[in-house]
Parts: C-alpha cells; sequence; structure tokens
C-alpha cells in the first residue's frame, strides 16, 4: 500500500552540525505517521472537507453542474427558502416525524430494554428478533410495508376485510400517510435502541439498587430514582443518535410514497434530493442542505441542555 | 424491577410485539412464492396457496438482477475493505505514533462526524461529474473508503492496547508497518470486525448514494434498483419481493452466524 516501511526514531539519524529547516525536519521526524494517516486524509480532504466548503459556495450561487458560468445571487437561495411554502411544509413533516419517532423509539425500546435483561435463552431469542430489523435495507422494507399495507393485495387490507371492514389505503389518505411512515420507522428501529440502553443498563452498579431497597424503595421508585436518573448519559446519547438519523430521513419516504401524497410526507432531506437531482437546482439544494445543518447542530444543543448533561454527578 | 410487572403480561406483550417485527418477513418471504392472482384473492393470506417460483425465475429475466447483485457485492465488498484498511492505519497513527498535527487530524475527523452526509452530496456529485466518475465503480467506492466514525472508533480501540506489545517488537527491530500488521491489526480483531460489519451493513444498505451517483440500470445496486423498479408499477409483485428476499439473505446469513458483531456495532456506538 501507500506506506512504505519506515525506519525507527528517524531523530537519531540527523547529523548534530546540518541545521534542516523546521518543516523538513518535522516532515523526517513525523512521515511515518503521515503516511499512516494518508489515504483516509486524503479522502477526508478531498470529498469531505473540501465539498462542505463548496456546498455553502454553491448555496450563494443559482448553480447548474455543467452550465459554463453560474450565476452569483448572495443569500437570494435563503431568501427564496423563506417564502416557500412548501420548505416550511417540509420543515414541519420533518420536525413531526423526528419528535413522534424519536419519543416512541426511546419509550419502547427502553421497554424492550427493561424487560429483557436477563441472559436466559429466551430473553436472548427475543433481544435477536428485535434486533433483526435493524440490519435490513429501509429501501427494501420500505417497499415490503409498502406492499403490505396496500389496500388490495396487502394483508392489512386483508385482515381488514376477514373483520368485514373497509380495506383502509394508509399511504394514500393525506391524514394517514405521515403516522404509518412513522410507524415503520419506528418498527424498525425498537432494536436498535434497545441495544443501546441495555449496554447502559447493564452499567448501573448493582449497589445503587440494594441500597435503595434497604431505604425501601419499590419496583417503580426504583425505576424513577434509581434506574433512569443513572441512565440519563445513555438515553440523551441514544436521544440524540435518534434525532439526527430521524431528521436526515429519505429512505422510508421515498421508497413508501415519494413525499406524497399532497407533499405530506415530504421531508427536507426529499425536498433537497427533488430539487438538487430532480429539478437540478443545486444552488438551492445547496442551501436546504445548510438550513438541514442548522437543525441538527439546533436540536443537539437543545436536548444537551434539557438534559442538563453538564450537571450529571 | 421485574417484580412490578406479572410475568405473563410482560411476555404477553414481547410476544406480540415480536409478532409485529416478524410478520412483514413471513409475509414477504411467502409473498415472493405467490401467484398475483391468489395475491389479490387472498390478501388475508400469510403464505401461497399454492407454491410457485415465477419470482424467482422472473427476477433474473425480466430484471438486471444479477448485475444488480454484483454491483452490491463490488461495491459493499471493496469498499468496505479499503474502508477498514485505510480507518484502522489512520487509527494506528493517530493513536501509536506521537507527531505534530495529530490533535488537528484528530479534531478534522470529529468535526466530519458533525456535519451531515447531505450537506457533501451536491458537491460531490459535482466533483465527479466533473471527474468523469459518475456512474463508475470507482465514483461509487473511492468517496466513500474512509469513515470519520471508523476512525475514530479504532483509535478508542488500538489506545488500550498494551503499549508493551508495540516496545517488544520495537527492540526486535520491527517498523511500525510490521508493529501495526503484526501486533495491532491481530490484537484488534473484535474491533475491526465490529467496524467491518458496520461498514458493510451500511453500504449494502445505501440508497441515497447509489441513486444518486449512477444513472443507468446497470450500474444499480440492489436497494437503488428495486425502489426504481418498485416505483414504476411493476406489475408483478412476487419479482419485487422475490428480489427483496434475495437481497436480504446475504446479511439475514451473516446476522445468524455472527450477531455480536452487528449487535458490538450498535452498542459500541452508544457508549463511544
Amino acid at each position: 500500500m501507500t506506506a512504505s516501511p519506515v525506519g525507527a526514531p528517524v531523530e537519531t539519524r540527523v547529523a548534530p552540525r546540518r541545521r534542516l529547516h523546521g518543516a523538513r525536519r518535522a516532515w523526517l521526524r513525523d512521515r511515518a505517521a503521515w503516511l499512516f494517516a494518508a489515504p483516509s486524509l486524503l479522502i477526508i480532504a478531498v470529498f469531505i472537507i473540501w465539498p462542505i466548503v463548496q456546498s455553502f459556495r454553491y448555496s450563494l450561487y443559482d448553480w447548474t453542474v455543467g452550465a459554463s458560468e453560474q450565476q452569483w445571487v448572495g443569500l437570494d437561495n435563503y431568501v427564496q427558502l423563506l417564502h416557500d411554502d412548501l420548505f416550511w411544509n417540509s420543515l414541519w413533516v420533518t420536525l413531526v416525524f423526528a419528535v413522534l419517532s424519536v419519543s416512541l423509539q426511546l419509550v419502547l425500546g427502553y421497554a424492550a430494554a427493561s424487560a429483557l435483561q436477563a441472559e436466559t435463552w429466551l430473553a436472548k431469542a427475543v433481544r435477536s428478533v428485535y434486533f433483526f430489523p435493524t440490519i435490513v435495507a429501509l429501501a427494501t422494507i420500505g417497499m415490503v410495508w409498502r406492499f403490505l399495507l396496500d389496500p388490495s393485495i396487502g394483508l392489512v387490507a386483508g385482515i381488514t376485510k376477514t373483520f368485514g371492514g373497509t380495506p383502509i389505503g394508509w399511504l394514500q389518505d393525506p391524514d394517514l400517510a405521515l403516522p404509518t411512515v412513522i410507524f415503520v420507522n419506528v418498527w424498525k428501529n425498537v432494536g436498535f435502541t434497545m441495544v443501546i440502553l441495555l449496554a447502559g443498563l447493564k452499567g448501573i452498579p448493582g449497589h445503587l439498587y440494594e441500597a435503595a431497597r434497604i431505604d425501601g424503595a419499590d419496583g417503580f421508585r426504583l425505576t424513577r430514582h434509581v434506574t433512569l436518573p443513572s441512565l440519563r448519559p445513555t438515553l440523551l446519547l441514544a436521544g440524540m443518535m435518534l434525532t439526527i438519523n430521524s431528521l436526515q430521513v429519505f429512505d422510508l419516504v421515498y421508497v413508501m410514497t415519494t413525499g406524497g401524497p399532497l407533499n405530506r410526507t415530504d421531508t427536507l432531506v426529499n425536498m433537497l434530493y427533488r430539487e438538487g437531482f430532480q429539478y437540478f437546482n443545486q444552488g438551492y439544494a445547496s442551501a436546504i442542505a445548510w438550513v438541514l445543518f442548522l437543525i441538527i447542530l439546533g436540536a443537539s444543543a437543545l436536548q444537551l441542555r434539557l438534559m442538563r448533561y453538564n450537571d450529571v454527578d | 424491577m421485574s417484580t412490578s410487572l406479572r410475568p405473563i403480561v410482560r411476555w404477553t406483550l414481547l410476544a406480540v410485539g415480536a409478532l409485529i417485527v416478524l410478520v412483514p418477513f413471513v409475509w414477504m418471504i411467502g409473498g415472493s412464492f405467490r401467484s398475483e392472482a391468489d395475491l389479490f384473492d387472498n390478501p388475508a393470506r400469510l403464505l401461497p396457496l399454492s407454491p410457485t417460483l415465477h419470482g424467482y425465475q422472473s427476477v433474473w429475466n425480466d430484471l438486471p438482477f444479477a448485475r444488480m447483485f454484483l454491483n452490491s457485492v463490488v461495491f459493499a465488498g471493496v469498499t468496505t475493505t479499503l474502508c477498514v484498511l485505510f480507518d484502522s492505519m489512520c487509527a494506528y497513527a493517530l493513536a501509536r505514533i506521537p507527531f505534530r498535527g495529530a490533535k488537528l487530524c484528530f479534531w478534522l475527523v470529529i468535526v466530519t462526524l458533525m456535519v451531515p452526509f447531505q450537506v457533501t452530496l451536491i458537491p460531490v456529485f459535482i466533483q465527479l461529474f466533473d471527474l468523469g466518475w459518475l456512474n463508475t465503480y470507482q465514483g461509487l467506492i473511492i468517496p466513500r473508503a474512509t469513515s470519520a466514525f471508523g476512525i475514530f472508533l479504532l483509535r478508542q480501540f488500538f489506545v488500550s492496547i498494551p503499549r508493551e506489545l508495540d516496545e517488544a517488537a520495537r527492540i526486535d527491530g520491527a517498523n511500525h508497518w510490521q508493529t501495526y500488521w503484526r501486533i495491532i491489526l491481530p490484537s484488534a480483531r473484535p474491533a475491526l470486525a465490529t467496524v467491518a460489519v458496520l461498514h458493510f451493513t451500511n453500504l449494502w444498505n445505501d440508497l441515497l448514494w447509489p441513486l444518486t451517483m449512477t444513472n443507468t440500470t446497470d450500474m444499480l445496486t440492489l436497494p437503488a434498483g428495486l425502489t426504481l423498479f418498485a416505483g414504476q408499477h411493476v406489475t408483478d409483485h412476487a419479482v419485487l419481493l422475490a428480489g427483496a428476499t434475495i437481497s436480504l439473505l446475504p446479511l439475514a446469513a451473516a446476522f445468524a452466524l455472527a450477531q455480536r458483531y452487528f449487535v458490538a456495532g450498535v452498542a459500541t456506538t452508544g457508549l463511544k
């Protein structure tokens, strides 16, 4: 590979009399480290850091890929966003999606984790089942769910008919589409949340429970005063990760509804994809990306604050 | 804490949950063996009335499925291999070789973890367009061939490997490459397996990346291809369900054999 064998301490080879320039000396001393880090650093520089800079630049242009001249528009893309009803719609859809998904995932993930702490074969087997959807492609399983919920061929419609009901178009009804997509997202991620919270639960020292029991605490009080406070850092971390992921939701929406009906499931990234890769308004799409970035930063800061991360004892 | 919940209620709820998790998979596999008429006539059935293999026959004949499968194997396989190699080399430099600029490098890695992937999507698309790399394997693979998260995870692990090991090797005359290859990598096998499983799962399942960076059907990966064909109202559901089942098989088999690495990938994420 790129890193060639590099000898042991290089400094000893520098002749005492010869004065090397600082940069050259640093290179001789550190070249092993730089060679080892080079492939990753190059890729990160070229395909992450530089594109971040470029992304902000594009957001100030009316950029179209391949055009010979790009028109500078200053902050117009951002101003236009503020006047775009579709933007406010997708912001709202994204926030509803994130808040409902994350709270349901945390509640159900916690319930599953605390009910399945035992190391018995049965608890382990149920944990494996709950975890399984985590490894499956959202795109693929989203398609399966779309068929499963289809009013004419889906299992859900079939069961509804068996009980004498009229099949419901879960993804076709403007009021039901978003809750349905949220349900599938929660279905997929409960196992993920459960595993993170299980690791946190295992880390709570047993003597805390013993001390609380001696003080006369029972089941609910143990949860309220021992488990939840000790779990706070893990809950915070899980909450932040799930929030960041939910705010970036694309696959499920694209596969299940493509943003419809009536844009009721049109999330920010779905809008970004449409603007950037279907309408080729790459400047406008870049502005959406930066707004998304700011929202993610804001949401993370808010959670740190709400959970008072700093005074965790 | 189990004393407060009555075991019967608890296990009933857990069983209902497990059923809700499993039914879609059973229905998917069942549906891949059903005829279109069977699906329309008996939507309430979970399993086929009279199983047929036509879904599995048509998926290879009517869709460029073999090509999509090959693309997925190349994209996820090669990228994972490069990613684990580059991540671990960079992590070795950060964990084991003190050098000027180490702190800056580490911070760059952390910063890139915070910026959402979508911010770089459009500039990278334009870069690949300018390079003529859109719709090529190198365009799909090289920008994804390292991951800040993998570097971070492996660095944390390498730091915990006793330094006496490398010092002993150094005294025996080993250079950095030999120390990395013969001492650090073998001691870090579980961490490397965890990172590899995490990367492979993410890449195999990725939709947005292959969807944007390719534009002909012969370069599509499985998730992108199935999505496109499902969106074009392919009339035969069994074909798409057969495709979905086949595309799940590799990861499901890996999960059955090495579940702990999948779980470790998530659990270490949570513990930092």
